[in-house]
């Protein structure tokens, strides 16, 4: 199974769906080194959620390269390259006829793990993310919609993906389990490093979790591509510096992300 | 008596009329024939067959209705009663005519009951459905307004539950239409009686196996069509599945 | 007066109990086999449709054209149509009374899980079919085993008509009354709504053993 945190390069990725005017993303190109969170932000229609699903090949691309520490994603297996990639969505999309511990369980099954290995590891996870060891056995219908969102994320490290993938994870949650999530992701985030690719509409978001931002605009354009503490010095251009809300709050929001340990 | 269900005669000769080619030679679909008879055996059992299926639904409907609304009020009812539908449902349509027999004898009451029956199974599960399937922030925003109970269910519930039960409606109509044929076996009545004569022919007669088949189907077709429009014409909100 | 006829049909059971088991055993056969038959064709197609999300209009139609066909009309062109043994024609027109709610049921029953649970499992790996095995499958079976009700309860209808044509099994007593009289015709019909009943129930359960395990809440 997989460990390492990996480099996620994108050159150039276009998605174009044919029929429709324009690009979904058009030739986004950049580079997250291992072991960052790089969110991806924009207004709906920017791309951002085409873009993430363009690395786990859930969406084919239609020109350009994404590479995983060097190697094409074409070049692997779609299956494989999937299985080695944590993967998020706001839905989590719990399996209802499995256990949480089932749910946990699912990659490191398919990679062969024993059921045994895999009761071991999904308490680990349980907590790791903070969740009691009585949860192992329950079903998703019984869980909040925080817990569901913990489990989701227990699922996603099961493997030890070297890349985790997270479509607005926190979206659905309700704004203080939301804050209480996002402070223990980041604890998380210390903890294992990994590099994780991160899309969400809420700019607040982008700014407490990113180590970089990527802003995309309307057509899968990149605006802007830095550290949070850089665009909002240096926005780029209008349509930047309106979307990130430049005014003292943000400044103040920054100046919160620092004390947040990391 | 015996001989109560000495109902079906002999074998029947179909009249060929004239020594028609077609016929004698067998084709799926002689026109001559048709025209010829559409009169005295294909439009009386055409109509005979609408009657029958009117009254089945018809009464079908009003039973399940009620069932339902007592299914949807008590809840503790919904499970036994449905079980009800599905127990009946599940009966053999020959030998549930042939089990009335002996109680209701030769007339049409022997046939509607069995047809009644098998609506149920569909009409209540799609009625009671349908009012379950109404959004509970719906009923709370009536609530709210100041709506009574009774004001609720009528002008909310009821009325957003019309596509599931127009929906069960067509199910129900389209199988009773089909399994009405089987009627025949035992009252001589309904498009059943030329497909039987058809089928008890020495040489099964195929244009009047194909003619009243296509008529039950057709049938079947317009009326699946028309309660579609009905439900379009009641559902003004918007395009429903 | 009519309680007497009651009284017959019900002796008649043990008195014959043999030969109504014998034809009972042909009612089976023709049933079962049909149904087997049906399964294998339409279920893998129902289920690999759904999986797909494709074939929606065909499912529909054929689950409609289906339930406006009479069986009977169905036994009487297959008859004319195929000419295997009598037996053989009734099984043809059984198999496709069955299909289309295997075939509609399996399909709604795939085609309807819950996207988001499908779109996690395509994004952690899972192939193709191990997401309609491990996924769809187990999600949809209460669906799907209703399919396998409602076609049982089809064909074992069906197969009781196909003895007015001769087809064999109970109809056969059923459709002959001159033979068996009253009271063998009314037991006769007792023994095919039992058998009716006992499938139909025997499915049932497995319905809701299969609602029961895939949504899970203690």
């Amino acid at each position: 199974m997989p460990g390492q945190a990996a480099e996620l390069v994108f050159d150039e990725a276009t998605k174009v769906y044919p029929g429709r005017e324009g690009a979904a993303v058009h030739e986004l190109s950049l580079t997250v080194p291992a072991g960052e969170i790089c969110v991806l932000v924009g207004p709906s229609g920017g791309g951002k959620t085409t873009a993430l699903k363009l690395v786990n090949r859930l969406i084919p691309l239609t020109s350009g390269d994404i590479r995983i520490d060097g190697r094409s994603i074409r070049d692997h297996d779609v299956v494989e390259l999937r299985r080695s990639i944590g993967y998020v969505i706001q839905q989590v999309g719990l399996f209802p006829h499995y256990t949480v511990e089932g749910n946990i369980g699912v990659v490191p099954r398919l990679y062969g793990e024993s059921k045994a290995w895999t009761k071991t590891r999904s308490g680990e996870l349980l907590e790791l993310v903070g969740l009691d060891q009585s949860y192992a056995k329950r079903y998703p219908a019984q869980l909040s919609g925080g817990e569901r969102q913990r489990v989701g994320l227990a699922r996603a490290l099961a493997a030890n993906p070297p890349l985790m993938l997270m479509d607005e994870p926190f979206g659905a949650i309700d704004p203080i389990v939301r804050t209480r999530l996002q402070d223990e992701f980041l604890r998380l985030q210390g903890e294992l490093r990994k590099t994780v690719v991160f899309v969400t509409h809420d700019v607040d978001e982008a700014i407490k979790l990113g180590d970089r931002i990527a802003i995309l605009r309307e057509g899968g354009v990149l605006a802007q591509y830095d550290t949070p503490a850089a665009i909002l010095a240096k926005p780029v251009d209008k349509f930047v510096a309106d979307f990130v809300g430049l005014d003292a709050g943000a400044v103040a929001r920054l100046r919160a992300r620092a004390d947040v340990p990391r | 008596m015996s001989g109560l269900f000495l109902a079906k005669g002999g074998p029947v000769i179909p009249s060929f009329g004239k020594a028609d080619k077609c016929i004698t030679h067998q084709h799926w679909f002689c026109t001559s024939w048709v025209q010829k008879h559409w009169g005295d055996i294909l439009q009386p059992a055409l109509i005979q067959h609408i009657e029958l299926t009117l009254l089945a639904v018809g009464i079908g409907f009003g039973i399940s209705f009620a069932m339902a609304l007592i299914g949807f009020r008590f809840r503790v009812l919904d499970a036994p009663l449905g079980a009800f539908g599905d127990f009946l449902y599940a009966l053999p349509s020959l030998s549930l005519f042939v089990i009335l027999l002996p109680i209701t004898g030769l007339t049409w009451t022997t046939i509607e009951i069995p047809l009644v029956a098998y609506t149920l199974f569909v009409l209540y599960r799609n009625t009671i459905s349908g009012l379950k399937a109404v959004p509970a922030e719906v009923l709370e925003s009536a609530r709210g307004m100041g709506l009574t109970r009774m004001q609720t269910f009528l002008r909310v519930e009821l009325r957003l539950a019309v596509p599931t039960i127009i929906a069960g409606l067509r199910i129900a109509t389209v199988s009773t239409i089909s399994i009405g044929t089987i009627a025949a076996f035992l009252v001589a009545d309904g498009l059943g009686k030329p497909i039987f004569d058809a089928l008890e022919a020495p040489d099964i007669f195929k244009t009047e196996l194909v003619a009243s088949s296509a008529l039950v189907v057709g049938l079947a077709l317009v009326a699946d069509g028309l309660l579609l429009l009905l439900q379009r014409a009641l559902t003004p909100w918007g395009r429903v599945r | 007066m009519i309680a007497s006829v009651f009284i017959d049909a019900f002796r008649f059971i043990p008195d014959h109990a043999s030969l109504l088991f014998h034809k009972g055993v042909g009612t089976v056969e023709l049933a079962f086999a049909a149904l087997g038959i049906a399964i294998g064709l339409a279920l893998p197609l129902g289920l690999w449709l759904g999986h797909k999300h494709r074939g929606l209009f065909l499912a529909l139609a054929l689950s409609n054209f289906g339930r406006a066909l009479p069986s009977i009309v169905l036994i009487g062109f297959a008859i004319l149509i195929f000419h295997f043994s009598l037996f053989g024609d009734c099984m043809v027109a059984l198999i496709v009374i069955a299909i289309p709610p295997i075939l509609t049921n399996s399909f709604f029953a795939v085609d309807g899980v819950d996207r988001d649970v499908v779109e996690a499992a395509r994004g952690m790996g899972l192939t193709e079919a191990q997401i309609l095995v491990r996924v769809e499958l187990p999600l949809g079976l209460p669906l799907i085993v209703a399919g396998l009700r409602i076609a049982s309860v089809f064909v074992i209808a069906t197969a009781t008509i196909a003895g007015i044509v001769g087809g064999g099994g109970l109809g056969d007593i059923i459709a002959n009354p001159a033979a068996y009289r009253d009271a063998g015709v009314l037991g006769a019909s007792y023994c095919v709504a039992a058998l009716a009943l006992v499938t139909a129930g025997a499915l049932a359960l497995l319905q809701r053993a299969a609602f029961r395990r895939m949504s899970p809440t203690t």
